[in-house]
């Protein structure tokens, strides 16, 4: 009797073992973002873009040079930005590493009053109307933010709303873990 | 407003689909036959109200109401009206939605057919769906609401996915999606055959209809997916082994495995508890398909960014899912006796081996598909699977399951006396063997090992096919409509391999530079490039390529193949030009501009290769056809006399 039971045990037993190889499976699942952007471990596209808050001014990745900085690609139609919005002011807040937006294929009236509405987390915003700069760096959807070492290295890429999670395990300890000097 | 509205529909649906589902399954539990019958009313209502905010949001997208998030990022003030309604299931939550909604399809369809059922085992039927409805709506509710505004709203939308705007994305993911959501009501009789601890030949027959007609949504949704991705995703091939399309094939080859075991089921009383771990296993399938696409678990082509709170929540979901019903398995399918036997030469025999085969199938394509996952999870590495592992061991269970379909179709019920049919099987075999050795060699005067063992077997699955129904029909009989339904899925499936055998043997591929009046020779073709001229669309600029085709020097087309340059999405996007003529099917996609008007042109010759999708059909039909026979629509009949019901095993 006992082992005509756990003949209709095994689909059952088979199926928790799946289940759990698909939990770990969800847990290391950001990771494919990683593998997936082919700029990782190279360098930032340069750039020179206009300025959101003063367009005769530009942003030029020159000037970043010897800074750590968060490449932060968003603009005024995406669902995720909005989500993602209170948790970069708190990374401004926290002032360990700023944050370098791009506005991507946005109007910039609109861009403008979205930060005086919700704050600003950015040192620097720059703008990209056409999304050709978006091109350079290989996004694919907003939001995206890339972190970048000064030696103008790309470290690390997510995918899609920045999460608590992302900031203290994957963003926190790549910037603190550098030389005190280089930053 | 409108979101709004259609949010409020959602939350008033999840609270009915609550009820539902727990009348269906404490109502009978309980016997309070009130509430059993309270179930179809909550039906009724989780439907209107999901239809509500289907309609909402399709409003949303019509009237271009960019404040809502989901319509900001799936549509565009450029974008035509019809592609406006379709980016409905452009994305994640759209397609939750859709998912939603036919289920509630599936169920009101249930009520309408389920006059014949006994009043309790319906209500558990319609408790488990409003159970599986209950989770995707707090699924969507939680964490994949479509109707979240933006504020301030934005100026205008990121547009539709440049791939899904074509006709085909109309119909691929609802016929798919019915197809998916049909297993469920399969899913729901197995459920409530457990709870009611009773299986008897009756349920075989009332589940039948509703599998096979899910098999046939299925079979179209996967045989449009691969015609879409052939004509539009320009990569000249129709089908990947992509992750997504393994997806929706695994649960097909469990629901035909799923169709025959319950053919034994209704025919014989055999197989139970296997024909209900088939129902579950069919809608697990189901669930993972629409799950491992959505979550981010797998990447591919076709997949959303990873979203680590949705994988959580479906993972959460198929456990109490598919964990719960095969628990109720394990309690309750020990208790189900099949009592008569079968000698090994009987039908039941080669049903068994289809079962079997299938299965084993759908499990080398489930272990290629998350192999790279189980190795990335235990830190083997990043791995990848593709066509050379899948195409031979995919064959290594199909070519034994088409021999023994051929052998079997003459097999009769019970006794296993195959000899009294060995004059039409040699006969069928020799001629088979011979048309099909004989096609290959005189059109083609070569090809490859496997090259004439395909055609041998289709034909001979061809012929085998036509054997009982001619021999009906020729003593005068008339062939029910289940019998001819079959015969025409098995003429399909023998199209099928004729014609994946003749694609993957004589298939030419060819890149080719071509500068303007320059002229490429493929195959028996001649193609002559007559450079390129700028086109205009609504929301997007284009190149299209003129090249004229001929075959040796007759005129054959003028084909336009274009590249395709969207402005919002700024992708880039290959419109192949395709001309079916003679049975070959030329494929032009136009490449890399390679400077000084050269371009880079594919250029590809599949013989016979729009049968596979025409073969796909026609075992579609065969589906619906058997599906629709009227022995279904009769069996409340045989419920009511108590005589049958005695015949019926309980527990």
């Amino acid at each position: 009797m006992t082992r005509f039971m756990t003949r209709f045990l095994l689909p059952l037993g088979i199926f928790a073992l799946l289940a759990v190889v698909l939990a770990i499976g969800i847990r290391h699942s950001p990771d494919k973002g990683i593998i997936a952007s082919p700029l990782l471990g190279k360098s930032a596209p340069p750039f020179s873009l206009p300025n959101l808050t003063d367009p005769t001014q530009s942003v030029r990745s020159a000037d970043l040079k010897g800074h750590w900085y968060l490449f932060n690609v968003w603009g005024t139609w995406c669902g995720g930005c909005r989500e993602e919005h209170e948790m970069l002011l708190q990374v401004r807040r926290a002032g360990v590493v700023p944050i370098i937006g791009l506005d991507w294929k946005d109007d910039d009236a609109q861009a403008l009053s979205w930060l005086s509405q919700l704050g600003n987390p950015y040192q620097s915003v720059a703008t990209d109307h056409s999304g050709r700069e978006a091109i350079e760096w290989g996004v694919y959807g907003a939001p995206e933010t890339f972190l970048v070492n000064p030696q103008g290295i790309v470290v690390y890429k997510h995918i899609g709303a920045l999460t608590p999670d992302t900031w203290t395990r994957e963003i926190l300890p790549r910037v603190s873990a550098a030389p005190a000097g280089s930053s | 407003m409108l979101p709004e509205l259609g949010h409020f529909a959602l939350i008033l649906a999840l609270l009915l689909a609550g009820l539902q589902a727990f009348f269906g399954i404490a109502g009978p539990g309980l016997a309070r036959d009130r509430w059993s019958q309270a179930v179809t009313t909550a039906v009724a209502g989780q439907a209107v109200m999901v239809a509500t905010a289907v309609a909402c949001l399709i409003a949303c997208f019509v009237s271009e109401d960019f404040s809502v998030a989901y319509v900001a990022e799936n549509s565009n003030s450029a974008l035509p009206l019809f592609y406006r309604v379709t980016a409905l299931w452009g994305a994640h939550e759209g397609s939750l939605l859709l998912w939603i909604l036919l289920l509630a399809a599936w169920t009101v369809a249930v009520v309408l057919g389920s006059g014949r059922l006994p009043t309790r085992f319906a209500a558990r039927v319609l408790g488990v769906l409003g159970l599986v409805s209950f989770g995707f709506l707090l699924f969507t509710l939680a964490t994949s609401n479509p109707f979240l505004r933006l504020d301030p709203p934005a100026p205008d939308g990121r547009d539709l996915n440049p791939i899904l705007q074509d006709p085909g994305l109309a119909v691929h993911p609802p016929i798919l999606y019915t197809g998916y959501v049909g297993f469920a009501v399969a899913f729901a009789f197995a459920c409530a055959a457990m709870l009611e601890g009773r299986l008897d030949q009756n349920w075989a027959r009332w589940t039948r209809p509703w599998t096979t007609a899910a098999w046939s949504f299925l079979t179209c949704g996967i045989a449009l997916g691969s015609f879409w991705a052939y004509y539009e995703l320009g990569w000249g091939g129709f089908w990947f082994w992509d992750p997504v399309e393994n997806a929706s094939f695994m649960p097909w080859l469990v629901g035909t495995a799923l169709v025959h075991s319950l053919a034994v089921t209704d025919k014989r009383g055999l197989f139970k508890s296997w024909t209900l771990l088939l129902a579950i296993l069919a809608f697990s399938l189901s669930l993972l398909g629409t799950f491992l696409v959505r979550s981010g678990v797998l990447v591919s082509v076709h997949s959303f960014a990873a979203d680590p709170t949705r994988g959580i929540f479906i993972l959460v979901f198929l456990v109490l899912m598919i964990g719960g019903a095969l628990t109720l398995y394990a309690w309750r399918a020990p208790l189900l006796r099949s009592t008569a036997g079968f000698e090994l030469g009987a039908r039941e025999s080669f049903l068994l081996f289809n079962n079997v085969l299938l299965v084993i199938a759908a499990a080398t394509v489930f272990a290629g598909t998350l192999a790279p996952l189980i190795s990335d999870s235990l830190k083997l590495g990043t791995l990848s699977v593709g066509p050379p592992y899948f195409n031979p061991t995919f064959m290594l269970s199909m070519l034994p399951l088409l021999a023994l379909l051929s052998v079997g179709i003459h097999a009769n019920w019970k006794r296993g006396r195959l000899q009294d049919s060995q004059r039409t099987l040699l006969l069928t075999f020799v001629a088979a063997a011979v048309l099909g050795c004989g096609l290959t060699f005189g059109i083609y005067s070569h090809g490859r090992l496997l090259t004439p063992i395909g055609a041998t077997l289709g034909i001979w699955i061809l012929l085998s096919s036509l054997v009982d129904p001619v021999d009906r029909w020729r003593r005068g009989m008339v062939v029910p409509r289940a019998v001819l339904g079959m015969t025409v899925a098995h003429m399909g499936l023998a199209l099928a391999v004729i014609a994946l055998t003749t694609v993957q043997s004589f298939t030419i591929e060819r890149d080719v530079s071509l500068a303007p009046g320059g002229m490429a020779k493929v195959g028996d073709y001649e193609f002559r490039f007559d450079g390129v001229r700028p086109v205009e669309g609504p929301n997007y600029d284009a190149v299209a390529g003129t090249l004229v085709v001929t075959r040796h020097g007759a005129p054959v087309a003028v084909l336009t193949p274009q590249k395709r340059h969207y402005f919002v999405q700024r992708q880039v996007t290959s419109e192949t030009a395709i001309r079916w003529h003679r049975g070959n099917n030329v494929l032009l996609a136009l490449g890399e501009d390679l400077g000084a008007g050269r371009w880079s042109v594919r250029i590809q010759i599949r013989p016979l290769v729009s049968l596979i999708w025409i073969a796909a059909f026609i075992m579609a039909v065969g589906g619906a056809l058997a599906a629709s026979d009227r022995r279904y629509r009769t069996a409340r009949a045989l419920v009511t006399s108590p005589g049958e019901t005695s015949a019926g095993q309980t527990i």
